[in-house]
């Protein structure tokens, strides 16, 4: 031992960075949550068919939270650090997005939970993946290096992909997984390529040195460089779905478990966004007049494309994945904005948007098939007579998406509005104000959906309805687990009947993550200032 | 005249080397294209990421030169033979005719780009602005060394975040390859082989078509309900 280090100790001598476990806390206690679960479940496979996998990640994203609301308190006396060579910045942005992620991944544990007691396969598999991709996503928000923000996208990724395929009893969801996969690859390599370009450039991979570097040098001829950005904000613009990379998000959204759909919409686009506010804000500061005219036209193009598209979708995943580039826009309105305002702001509307989306993708899951995975709108029609408090709170939750009044969605979208017009780029205000306008249809057409009456003559004198019963028939023959379910009676049951008898078997875990939903959204609506006060003090300072 | 170019090859070392690993890589770049069996078109590549190993070490870039060959032709060029040698060594046709269309004169124009790109990058200056955070070459410690302690100090984290894209790897590899397995709560485990691809193409088709025109004729009835 000691000659191999005497062989290693001829140049100087290796000053080993000074490793502080707190500032990774949350990723490690998800990293080793994950691990002993699968140990656990493999030393006693008797458990990992039970609620008791789920309950052990449950207490795992639980224990994350606190931590994270920890490192807040933390950050609250003592201000922000950087831990472990530079590479984590422990800043208020980075302890927001970890208490955002966290709570994402603690709702789609149970909403998951509710997703595998339906479809009964891989549920130790499903959980891992969750908690190993929300410890890259933390990662992510806490990187002050482009390496590890490179990292931690990689490590949210590939664990998104294989939840995207994760129902392998249907082709939707394998498709899905394919397409994330490829398309998420190439981004990840166009991103690598400006990681590349950007250290060519200004010969360091630390976001705080990048800043330094063009703060005292002037980069005379800048094609490396601005090439380098441009490749930064088309692999990040991939991730988050903004248009004109958004053509993977419908097919994902509605091919995937409609409770993976809901983490992906909810964690993928925070970690997205993480990562795009801290290298355009806090890397390229000095290069804004070259990249805030790019981020302006991506904010205009994702929130009128996101809007129109929504309206004209038949399948309620696919509406909400085209609702969710519409948020995206939202979101690039406070990163365009690059100002506190348009941080604080950013980082509200994606702390509303993570419960608001996982709580609707959690009642979706309620409707969904485990053969087919599409849920067409019609699905829910007259939901309101036969369910009325799942109605009433889907409707909560949908039109809170839209920005009405009382709701987090409201504040969230008063806030990036207000940076933007801050930022005198009053034109993107005017377009953002006119795509809530639109969005507020498809939401509302959904709402009418719920609330109409089911048309009891045209039952039997469409064929359509009949083929909807069969497909629902079909259905129960694949779900092995419903042996009992009463298949003859179906036949000659109207699809809203079918409907309600499959929305009465709501798991308690989806009424939890619903409940939690709806709480956190109506009462940070009614009583907002705790959550704006914390999203103001959320600055970017690394 | 050979002691002539021996005197060369003493006085511009570098220039020999560079010729005799041009020539190898661009001879086994032709044999990929050119040879009829794709197992002998494998090798030549592997050839190819030898030529390209030794520009490495030329270039004083001797972590990447063992990368090229431990990576490329230790990992990358063994899963190519691995998939030739699984689809069939004797299946010869495929080269035969064309998969895609158009595909040879396609692949010109992006050979000529690509050429193109690689001039212009050599003729412009851009400003690659700093110095290399690792310090300038020709110190007394070696590249490789210097990326070991890179690795070890400035880049730790990331060095052992990667344990976690391989945990993932492995949990989807094992995941997806598997059967469907379906749980019960009870104790018995029902193994559901995966229907034929044929079958189940089918059923997928039809359901598919199902829903399309369930679509279709609902959106319409919408209007009137609305």
């Amino acid at each position: 031992m000691n000659s191999i280090l005497g062989l290693i100790s001829t140049g100087p001598k290796i000053v080993f960075p000074s490793i502080s476990y707190k500032a990774i806390g949350p990723e490690i206690i998800l990293i080793v949550g994950a691990l002993v679960i699968m140990l656990i479940s493999s030393l006693a496979p008797s458990l990992k068919r039970t609620k008791a996998i789920g309950a052990m990640a449950f207490a795992v994203t639980a224990i994350a939270l606190i931590d994270s609301i920890v490192l807040w308190s933390n950050f609250v006396s003592h201000g922000a650090s950087r831990a472990i060579a530079s590479s984590i910045v422990l800043d208020g942005f980075a302890i927001f997005l970890m208490i955002t992620i966290s709570s994402a991944a603690l709702l789609s544990v149970l909403a998951g939970e509710a997703y595998l007691s339906r479809s009964r396969i891989g549920r130790v598999e499903y959980h891992c993946l969750l908690l190993l991709s929300s410890a890259g996503a933390i990662l992510l928000a806490s990187a002050g290096d482009l390496i590890v923000v490179f990292l931690g996208l990689e490590i949210l990724s590939i664990a998104l992909y294989v939840m995207a395929a994760f129902e392998k009893r249907n082709q939707l969801s394998g498709e899905a997984g394919l397409k994330y996969f490829i398309l998420g690859g190439f981004s990840s390599a166009i991103f690598l390529y400006g990681i590349a370009l950007t250290y060519g450039a200004t010969g360091t991979t630390n976001i705080q040195k990048i800043a330094s570097f063009l703060a005292t040098n002037t980069v005379t001829s800048n094609g490396v460089l601005l090439a380098g950005i441009a490749l930064l904000i088309v692999g990040l613009g991939f991730k988050v779905a903004a248009v004109p990379f958004h053509l993977w998000t419908p097919d994902v959204y509605q091919g995937a478990p409609a409770a993976a759909s809901g983490y992906m919409a909810a964690v993928a686009k925070a970690a997205g966004f993480a990562g795009l506010l801290r290298i355009l804000i806090t890397a390229f500061p000095t290069q804004r007049l070259d990249w805030q005219p790019i981020i302006w036209g991506l904010a205009a193009l994702t929130l009128v494309v996101g809007a129109i598209l929504a309206i004209v979708q038949s399948d309620i995943k696919r509406m909400l994945a085209y609702s969710s580039i519409n948020h995206a826009g939202f979101v690039l309105l406070g990163v365009a904005a690059g100002t506190a305002g348009g941080v604080s702001g950013s980082l509200y509307y994606l702390i509303a948007y993570t419960f608001m989306v996982i709580g609707t993708f959690a009642i979706v899951n309620v409707f969904e098939d485990s053969d087919t995975g599409v849920v067409p709108i019609e699905r829910l029609r007259g939901l309101a007579r036969t369910n009325p408090a799942l109605a009433l709170f889907m409707a909560v939750l949908l039109v809170a998406q839209a920005g009405a009044p009382l709701t987090t969605g409201l504040l969230a979208k008063f806030s990036v509005i207000a940076a933007t017009v801050k930022a005198h780029s009053y034109i993107l205000a005017v377009i953002a104000m006119l795509s809530a306008v639109i969005a507020t249809f498809f939401y509302l057409r959904v709402v009418a959906v719920m609330y109409s009456k089911v048309p009891q003559d045209k039952v039997s004198e469409s064929p359509i309805d009949d083929e909807e019963v069969l497909v629902f028939a079909s259905g129960g023959d694949g779900d092995l687990g419903s042996f009992d379910r009463p298949e003859g009676d179906l036949a000659v049951l109207a699809p809203a009947k079918v409907a309600v008898a499959r929305s009465l078997r709501i798991s308690t875990e989806a009424k939890i993550v619903v409940g939690i939903s709806i709480l956190f959204t109506v009462g940070f609506g009614i009583f907002p200032n705790p959550l704006v006060h914390m999203a103001d003090l959320a600055k970017l300072l690394f | 005249m050979e002691t002539s170019l021996i005197l060369a090859a003493i006085a511009k070392p570098d220039l020999i080397t560079f010729i005799a690993a041009a020539a190898i890589v661009l001879a086994g770049a032709f044999g990929v294209v050119a040879s009829k069996n794709p197992v002998h078109s494998a090798l030549s590549l592997v050839m190819t990421m030898f030529g390209i190993a030794i520009l490495f070490i030329e270039e004083n870039a001797q972590f990447l030169a063992a990368v090229q060959i431990i990576v490329y032709a230790g990992a990358v060029v063994v899963l190519f033979l691995f998939v030739i040698m699984l689809l069939g060594v004797d299946r010869r046709e495929i080269f035969s005719r064309e998969k895609l269309r158009g595909q040879l004169p396609m692949g010109i124009v992006a050979g000529v780009i690509a050429l193109g790109e690689v001039l212009l990058l050599a003729k412009t200056t851009w400003a690659t602005g700093a110095k290399a955070s690792t310090g300038p070459v020709g110190n007394s410690v070696d590249n490789v060394t210097r990326i070991a302690r890179a690795v070890f100090s400035t880049y730790l984290l990331p060095f052992e975040a990667t344990a976690v894209l391989l945990v993932i790897a492995v949990l989807a590899a094992v995941y997806l390859a598997r059967r469907v397995v379906v749980e019960h709560n009870e104790e018995e485990e029902i193994a559901v082989a995966i229907p034929e691809p044929d079958d189940s193409d089918f059923g997928v088709s039809i359901s598919t078509a199902d829903y399309s025109e369930d679509f279709e004729n609902e959106s319409d009835e919408e209007v009137i309900d609305l």
